[in-house]
């Protein structure tokens, strides 16, 4: 199995990855900067009007982004719980106190998380890894070589899932499977260590094979492209933050974290 | 189909002189002594016993063995007058791993990345990728998934990769060693093609000799203490130095390296039973369905069938390691002796005495520093006194000829040395059934004919043994039943058993 997918046919699924990846810091900043419940309210309708007009709602609404909505709400109740008490306290037990500030502490901890959150997921979805290692190798030069390494890894990670289930098997085949759980693992998590050192010295000799790694300046298959449609991403990107940034400081809720 | 014209590049010579190689940490050399000289254009079959150093001349040949800090050489090897490491690019170089050597996610980005990294343009790379392709007749999408490519087609695509490079020599590494028959003729008609259009000169190294002679026209053989045992064509060699061949554990042209007598087993005693099973890994995907099969014992029972089918899982659900989806599989009370029928259902400890499993590679087994210890596993885990664990580990270390081994690393033996190693830890614990998959893969003959007798004489103590195999040979010559696995409509009926193999088998 392989966890490598080829180019997944969805909107975005061809701009340069590191323009999605971009696209989303501007946004970040903003939410890191502040902690209130309008910007980060603000941004996720954004997103959510934004990813349904390119043809990404299905994926926006998917159980692969299921994890988001579910974590962020925890984090929140854990604020509620445990922030710092401030205003008015609305229940008490023990160390917990539920005041009006850690309420709206949550409330703003969960927007932020969502909203953070769900572009990264929705946009990493429609990631090609090959797509990805073409633009942090052209677009943003990083070394060739360290690189297509870490996409040879990467697909190297589909073999070690079936590794771990057949090192699974062959130890209750050799009468050791009854052990704890912890000493089970340890013993295990070590034979796949053994065997993917292995199957990376095999794979990097392969490479080797075919020229990787020699002092020749390197050519490029596929074009990394970088033009209108990168920009107008990233525009778009900036435009959310913007925007997020705005109504919150209009409406007076603009709260920078350190004041 | 044509690479040639504009396309190809010249010919490589190959100039061995006093070469040798030794690793770094090994107090012999792999290979020494080698002179050798390989005209353009001639294809060579290199042959030699396990340990000759084959591999090791063609990593030398294609530039990949290191630097001096992994280790040190002897004499000269050259590429038309130059150092390997210095003509990069020269030499493409194809291993047996299938799995290993994939780099890249799609088919076409994969036989780009070589030419990628020699620099050549974006315009002249595509083409060359699409000829390379037709050129080993894999006609796919550019972005099919390289995941998705059964064995042969993975072999196939990283000789488009060699390929497209433009190597003047083209080195082979037991290219088809891991795959079923019919991946074998692929890969063996891909490089016969490819050797017509291109002219490169070719080497290949391989134990099986029968596949490879339809397409070289030198054969080579290195001696086990280095240079050179014989060389010259194929048909002289062949007939003139057969019995160094042999010796050496070469697997000649209609050769069996050895025929099990016939099991003397008078009445049948059944051990596991299956009726109406259905297998698979992955909960609610049956890869097969209303599988019925008997295990009898003191018997071998081969299973057979195409990549993909199921027998591996098949294998692994008689061994009482994966739990049957649906259907019935019950260990009679020979095996069971006092425990419940179905054996998935025992502890880990409680099959050790019952069934044992050799898994198709050896690595995924062991769990120990020292071959002895490695042995001493299942012993340990009976609770075992002392003595009787020494005694036991003896014998096996005796009988399979690891002595000299006990204290090494188990992941550092011979492919062959490998598989004795596993099937040993399975009988230490004297199970009752016995299941294997894939026990000749990558066997020379010499080997092959060890591991056969061993199966026997386990089968005539009374063990019932159940192969996964592609093995023709081991059907024919060393199996007592058959049982083909067949590929399955999504609701069709069951697969049928046929008795008899020696008969049957034989096409």
């Amino acid at each position: 199995m392989s966890i490598a997918s080829i180019r997944p046919g969805l909107p975005l699924a061809r701009v340069n990855p590191v323009a999605k990846v971009a696209a989303t810091v501007p946004l970040s900043i903003v939410l890191i900067l502040t902690l209130d419940v309008v910007s980060a309210s603000v941004a996720i309708v954004c997103e959510i009007l934004v990813f349904t007009l390119v043809g990404l709602g299905g994926l926006l609404w998917s159980p692969r982004t299921l994890p988001v909505w579910i974590a962020a709400p925890l984090t929140g109740v854990s604020m509620v719980l445990y922030g710092a008490p401030s205003g008015a306290v609305l229940w008490e037990f023990g160390l917990i106190h539920v005041t009006e500030g850690s309420v709206q502490i949550g409330l703003a901890t969960t927007a932020r998380v969502i909203a953070i959150a769900l572009p990264a997921v929705v946009l990493f979805l429609t990631i090609d890894p090959t797509d990805l290692a073409d633009g942090l190798a052209q677009t943003l030069r990083l070394p060739a070589r360290f690189v297509l390494g870490a996409l040879a890894a990467l697909r190297l990670v589909g073999s070690s899932i079936d590794d771990w289930r057949t090192l699974h098997l062959a130890r209750r085949a050799r009468g050791i499977a009854d052990r704890g759980v912890l000493r089970r693992s340890l013993g295990q998590a070590f034979a796949m260590l053994v065997l993917s050192i292995r199957r990376g010295g095999t794979l990097a000799t392969a490479m080797e094979a075919r020229g990787f790694g020699a002092d020749t300046e390197r050519t490029w298959a596929r074009a990394a492209h970088f033009g209108r449609v990168e920009w107008i991403v990233i525009v778009v990107g900036c435009v959310v933050a913007a925007v997020s940034a705005t109504v919150a400081v209009t409406t007076g809720s603009w709260n920078v974290v350190w004041s | 189909m044509s690479v040639r014209g504009e396309a190809s590049a010249p010919a490589v010579s190959v100039r061995a002189r006093g070469w040798g190689w030794r690793h770094g940490g090994r107090r012999h050399p792999a290979v020494r002594d080698l002179d050798l000289a390989i005209g353009p254009g001639e294809r060579v079959l290199l042959l030699g016993a396990s340990g000759a150093g084959k591999s090791t001349l063609l990593h030398g040949l294609a530039g990949v063995l290191g630097g001096d800090d992994e280790g040190e050489t002897l004499g000269e090897l050259l590429l038309d007058g130059r150092h390997p490491a210095a003509a990069r690019g020269r030499a493409g170089l194809v291993l047996q791993d299938p799995d290993a050597q994939v780099v890249m996610a799609r088919v076409g980005d994969d036989v780009a990345f070589g030419l990628e990294n020699l620099g050549v343009a974006r315009d002249e790379i595509w083409p060359r990728v699409r000829a390379a392709l037709d050129a080993v007749g894999l006609n796919l999408p550019l972005d099919h998934a390289t995941a998705e490519l059964s064995g042969g087609q993975r072999q196939r695509l990283a000789l488009a990769g060699v390929l497209a490079m433009r190597p003047g020599l083209i080195l082979l590494d037991e290219p088809t060693a891991n795959l079923d028959p019919d991946g074998v003729r692929e890969v063996r008609d891909a490089v016969g093609a490819v050797a017509v259009a291109t002219g490169a000169t070719l080497i290949v190294v391989e134990h099986r000799v029968s596949t490879w002679l339809p397409v070289v026209d030198r054969v080579v053989v290195l001696g086990a203490a280095g240079g050179v045992l014989a060389d010259g064509p194929p048909e002289q060699v062949l007939s003139e130095r057969a019995d160094d061949l042999r010796a050496a554990g070469v697997w000649l042209p209609h050769d069996v390296p050895w025929r099990a007598p016939e099991s003397t087993a008078g009445t049948r005693h059944p051990l596991l039973e299956a009726s109406h099973l259905d297998i698979g890994r992955v909960a609610g995907v049956a890869v097969q369905r209303g599988v019925d099969l008997r295990v009898d014992a003191g018997r071998v029972l081969a299973i057979v069938g195409p990549n993909g089918v199921g027998k591996s899982t098949l294998a692994l659900t008689l061994a009482g390691l994966l739990p049957p989806q649906d259907g019935r599989l019950a260990a009679s009370d020979l095996v069971a002796r006092g425990l419940r029928s179905e054996p998935w259902r025992w502890r880990s400890r409680e099959l050790l005495t019952r069934i044992g499993t050799v898994f198709q590679s050896p690595e995924h087994q062991f769990v120990a520093g020292s071959v002895r210890a490695e042995l001493e596993v299942g012993p340990r885990a009976l609770k075992l006194g002392e003595a009787e664990r020494r005694a036991r580990v003896d014998e096996l270390l005796e009988a399979l000829r690891l002595e000299h081994l006990a204290g090494a690393n188990p992941f550092t033996l011979s492919g062959g040395e490998k598989r004795r190693l596993s099937v040993a830890t399975a009988i230490a614990t004297r199970p009752r059934l016995l299941v294997l998959d894939e026990p000749t893969f990558g066997q020379d003959a010499s080997t092959w004919r060890e591991l056969a007798k061993l199966l026997v004489g386990l089968r005539d103590d009374g063990v019932a043994l159940v192969a996964v195999t592609h093995d023709e040979v081991f059907v024919d010559a060393i199996s007592d039943e058959r049982f083909e696995l067949r590929v399955q409509a999504a609701d069709a009926s069951t697969s049928a058993p046929s008795a008899g193999a020696r008969r049957g088998a034989r096409r």
